[in-house]
């Protein structure tokens, strides 16, 4: 007798517990408002990313077309994999002192993991990160940038 | 079939009607590039075999050309549910060999994001477990939730998976201003929707009956395998390094070290569910009381470690985390290795198996929460 | 031409009649047969697509997802479009394969489909077949298909279809078992096999409220039996994908991967109809005995309406099934038929029998 009973309470027990998960189930089903699809392209113009996210190293300008990079090379040297490399030229100052100003910044964004140190090793927050994220190109070579816009100067009372 | 019997290792003889099946490099339930050759007699599992390297990264030798700073950016890569115990790993084993001593808010920003990584590794585990038994509502259920936790690491470091956010000297930013709030509103959500994973897998009389009494490790096995974390916890051995060599803000708080006795599919799936209420637990505690102050302390330009070895063990998700490093007070690491805990807890496998059905391999192998670079490092 | 939503016979017979009159009797059978031999194939191939949205859009609704979107308004047309590539993708003939049944097998398993779906009737006079023995010629030929299933499992010269294969055929042989005897406990209280003569049966109520207690446990028994027979979760385990990638058609591509994919969706048509049709009334719509003015109201909506809806609740149920369990293991599967199933039905029979024989019924 014993065992019958068990027998079926065994099945009662086994259908109730297959009730409750359809229960979660069903609660989803029938609360479509709920749903976290994020239908991606879409949303484009609602879609804001935090402010702190990592999408790719840029280097602001101002409006008069000038930056705060002065070629020290630190961000070249802080970089993991290489994906920096720093060009820099001489240039004459008003007084007429020889000084080291940057030519090229090149930057490799294919290559870059995004870690962040290039921009925490800069003395003189010349570069930071950019929130964009589409980053697909046709051609690899587009990946390789140039961060300092071409006729840019330093900006006025940056000290090295 | 001739050319797999010079490659299987096991010294007893094929017989003929046994069988040989590939699981992986491709395959569902690997979660990866793993490959097991596992030996079959019908359904049941005599043998198994796993033959890992297919991702093999070789990130141990390249920290070998990195400075110390540099370094935890690619421990992110190796096990990426626990990028950030990685991360601390490698910034506390450092900082050991420099004598720094980090700001206390350092260390309970760092504790509250291991807590918080640790909920969203066994959030992915606990979806994929539900997948590879066949249940795919769960997969969804999992990520949905997971999802809040990597809004919450992207607002503040501003990367959901690699995070490279613990840093020899503290962390690489303060916390978002809205950090507190947002985590608090997760823990609250969050709070609703485990018991929820429950009435949907952990009750279901389908899912007890495939993994109850399932896989049984022992706990001499356990140890005589190295296996650690959750996994070998549900076998009764107590291998918390939160308990047994607290780091960063551990100390201070209150929290059971969750324990099993059955060893089974069972209780491994079960503790890990504990494990996360524990793990809200520990948040909890922290998220009010952060002191303020700095959040990291300054480095010198170049970090040299002193000559000598260093070792740092921490707690993933997955187990224990291992950073050991000898320096020949070069700016470089002269050799660097990871005790990886997946590593171990994978050869446990083979013993466990054997003599269930491969239905139930799956099961056991997804109760061992493989993450495949984290092998393969 | 004579078109009646509520009975579709006026316009059979019209089509009959006007055949008839242009051509010799051998040539309107031979039209005849071509005509619903095409409505049957449209009516699979289209029906079948739909079924395959309609699972991914309920089963995207269950995990709070929206399912595909993309292709048309709503995604209505992304089954299409992946219908049009698989026809476009190779066909791959694994080396070693033994070539002759593994081309044969997704063709029995389509026919066996095809042949169960010709009895079934979706609305008064719509139906292609209605004989003496209906409910056991679906059976008889819905088990076909495991052959076809264990063909392909064999053919394929992979190890994990193999298992798959005799994985099916261990669970179809038995679950066959247990929805015969939940038919046969329907088929005492009906007291016919013929098709018709069960939906007529059910003018004044629907079986499965006539037969109360043994019906319902009926019912659910040949559910369960049901979504087993056709392979679906959470008893698929013939293609259980964590376990062995696709079970018994791993290695088929293109438009024999479509055939089986086709298959286990009628399939999934056929077990709704069926249970549609022994419990809960066919085509007829509700009717509460001598409730004239409720039956009146009732009657307003047409037959093919009433089957489509019941159809639909019953795949919707076992879609619910599938996207909340985890997958059975294969001697669980053995388990829950040979010693919970089967002996439920054995006492439901006879308590069917009781019902009956003392007229305890509606
Ligand atoms: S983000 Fe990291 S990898 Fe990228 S350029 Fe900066 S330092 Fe290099
Ligand atoms: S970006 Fe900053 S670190 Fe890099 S060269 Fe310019 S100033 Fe120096």
């Amino acid at each position: 007798m014993r065992s019958i009973i068990k027998y079926f309470g065994e099945i009662f027990g086994g259908f109730f517990s297959l009730l409750t998960g359809m229960k979660v189930t069903a609660r989803y089903f029938f609360t479509p408002w709920k749903n976290v699809t994020q239908e991606y392209p879409e949303n484009r113009a609602t879609l804001k990313m935090p402010d702190r996210f990592r999408g790719e190293v840029v280097m602001p300008h101002d409006e008069n077309n000038e930056h705060r990079c002065t070629g020290c090379g630190l961000c070249e040297l802080a970089c993991p994999n290489g994906s920096i490399e720093i060009i820099t030229k001489s240039v004459i100052s008003e007084d007429g002192k020889k000084k080291r100003a940057i030519d090229q910044h090149i930057y490799h964004l294919g290559m870059c993991t995004l870690c962040n140190l290039c921009i925490r090793a800069c003395p003189s927050s010349a570069i930071k990160m950019d929130q964009t994220f589409e980053h697909a190109v046709w051609n690899r070579a587009e990946l390789t940038k140039v961060l300092n816009k071409p006729g840019s100067k330093l900006m006025e009372g940056v000290k090295e | 079939m001739e050319e797999y019997k010079e490659i299987l290792l096991t010294s007893d003889e094929i017989k003929t009607d046994d069988y040989l099946v590939n699981m992986g490099p491709q395959h569902p339930s690997t979660h990866g590039v793993l490959r097991l050759l596992v030996k079959l007699e019908g359904e049941k599992v005599l043998n198994v075999q796993p033959h890992i390297g297919y991702i093999h990264s070789g990130i141990e030798k390249m920290t070998e050309s990195l400075s110390y700073i540099q370094i935890p950016h690619l421990t992110d890569r190796m096990d990426y549910l626990a990028a950030h115990m990685n991360n601390e790993a490698v910034s506390l084993c450092v900082e050991k060999g420099l004598q720094v001593e980090v700001p206390e808010r350092a260390k309970y920003i760092r504790t509250i994001f291991d807590e918080l990584q640790r909920l969203a590794s066994h959030q992915l585990w606990w979806c994929a477990f539900g997948m590879d038994m066949g249940a795919l509502t769960t997969f969804f259920y999992g990520l949905r939730d997971r999802e809040d936790i990597l809004d919450i690491f992207e607002e503040t470091c501003g990367a959901r998976l690699t995070l490279n956010y613990s840093v020899p000297g503290g962390v690489m930013f303060d916390i978002h201003p809205n950090f507190q709030r947002d985590v608090k509103a997760f823990i609250k959500k969050f709070r609703q929707k485990l018991p929820e994973y429950e009435r949907l897998l952990t009750g279901n009389v389908i899912f007890q009956e495939r993994t109850k009494g399932v896989g049984i490790l022992s706990k001499e096995d356990a140890i005589a395998y190295g296996v650690t974390g959750p996994s070998a916890r549900a076998s009764g051995f107590s291998c918390d390094i939160r308990k047994k060599q607290p780091y960063s803000a551990y100390p201070y708080v209150k929290f059971k070290e969750i324990l099993g006795t059955d060893g089974d599919t069972f209780t491994r799936y079960h503790l890990r569910i504990l494990e996360m209420y524990e793990s809200m637990n520990i948040i909890e505690q922290l998220i009010d009381n952060i002191p303020e102050g700095d959040y990291a302390v300054k480095m010198k330009g170049v970090t040299k470690l002193p000559e000598g070895e260093y070792y740092q063990r921490v707690e993933t998700g997955r187990g224990e985390f291992g950073v050991y490093i000898i320096s020949d007070g070069k700016k470089n690491p002269y050799r660097m290795k990871f005790r990886s805990p997946g590593f171990s807890n994978l050869f446990a496998i083979n013993n466990i198996a054997k003599g269930w059905k491969i239905a139930d391999l799956v099961a056991i192998m997804g109760t061992f929460d493989l993450v495949i670079p984290d092998i393969d490092r | 031409m004579a078109f009646n939503i509520y009975d579709f016979t006026p316009l059979t017979k019209s089509i009959h009649d006007s055949l008839s009159a242009s051509l010799n009797p051998t040539a309107t059978l031979a039209v005849e047969w071509l005509i619903v031999g095409v409505a049957y194939l449209l009516f699979v191939a289209l029906f079948g697509l739909f079924l395959v949205y309609a699972e991914r859009k309920v089963c995207a609704a269950f995990q709070q997802r929206l399912g595909p979107m993309r292709v048309g308004p709503w995604g209505l047309l992304q089954t299409i479009a992946d219908f049009i590539k698989l026809l476009m993708k190779e066909l791959i003939t694994p080396k070693r394969a033994d070539k002759f049944l593994y081309n044969l097998a997704p063709f029995i398993v389509i026919i066996a489909t095809f042949m169960a779906i010709s009895v079934i009737p979706f609305a008064p006079g719509l139906a292609s077949f209605d004989f003496d023995i209906g409910v056991f010629f679906v059976t008889a030929v819905s088990s076909v298909s495991v052959i076809g299933v264990l063909l392909a499992g064999w053919s394929s010269n992979n190890k994990y279809s193999l298992i798959g294969a005799m994985r099916s055929g261990a669970q179809i042989v038995s679950y066959e078992l247990s929805v015969g005897l939940a038919l046969i406990t329907m088929i005492i209280f009906a007291g016919t096999m013929q098709i018709s003569g069960i939906i007529e049966g059910q003018r004044d109520l629907w079986f499965i409220f006539r037969g109360h207690v043994p019906a319902v446990i009926a019912f659910l028994v040949f559910v369960i039996a049901g979504t087993a027979e056709t392979n679906r979760g959470p008893f698929d385990l013939a293609e259980a994908e964590s376990e062995l990638t696709a079970g018994f058609h791993t290695e088929y591509s293109g438009i024999k991967f479509a055939f089986f994919f086709l298959a286990e969706y009628i399939n999934l048509f056929i077990v709704a109809a069926m249970a549609t049709i022994v419990f809960l009334g066919g085509w007829m719509p509700l009717h509460f005995g001598q409730f004239e003015a409720f039956n009146g109201v009732m009657d307003l909506i047409p037959g093919l309406i009433w089957f489509f809806l019941k159809v639909f609740a019953v795949i919707f149920l076992m879609m619910w099934f599938k996207w909340t369990f985890p997958r059975l293991r294969v001697d669980h599967i053995l388990n829950l038929e040979w010693k919970y199933l089967l002996p439920i039905n054995l006492m439901n029979i006879i308590l069917m029998t009781l019902v009956v024989l003392l007229g305890l019924h509606f």
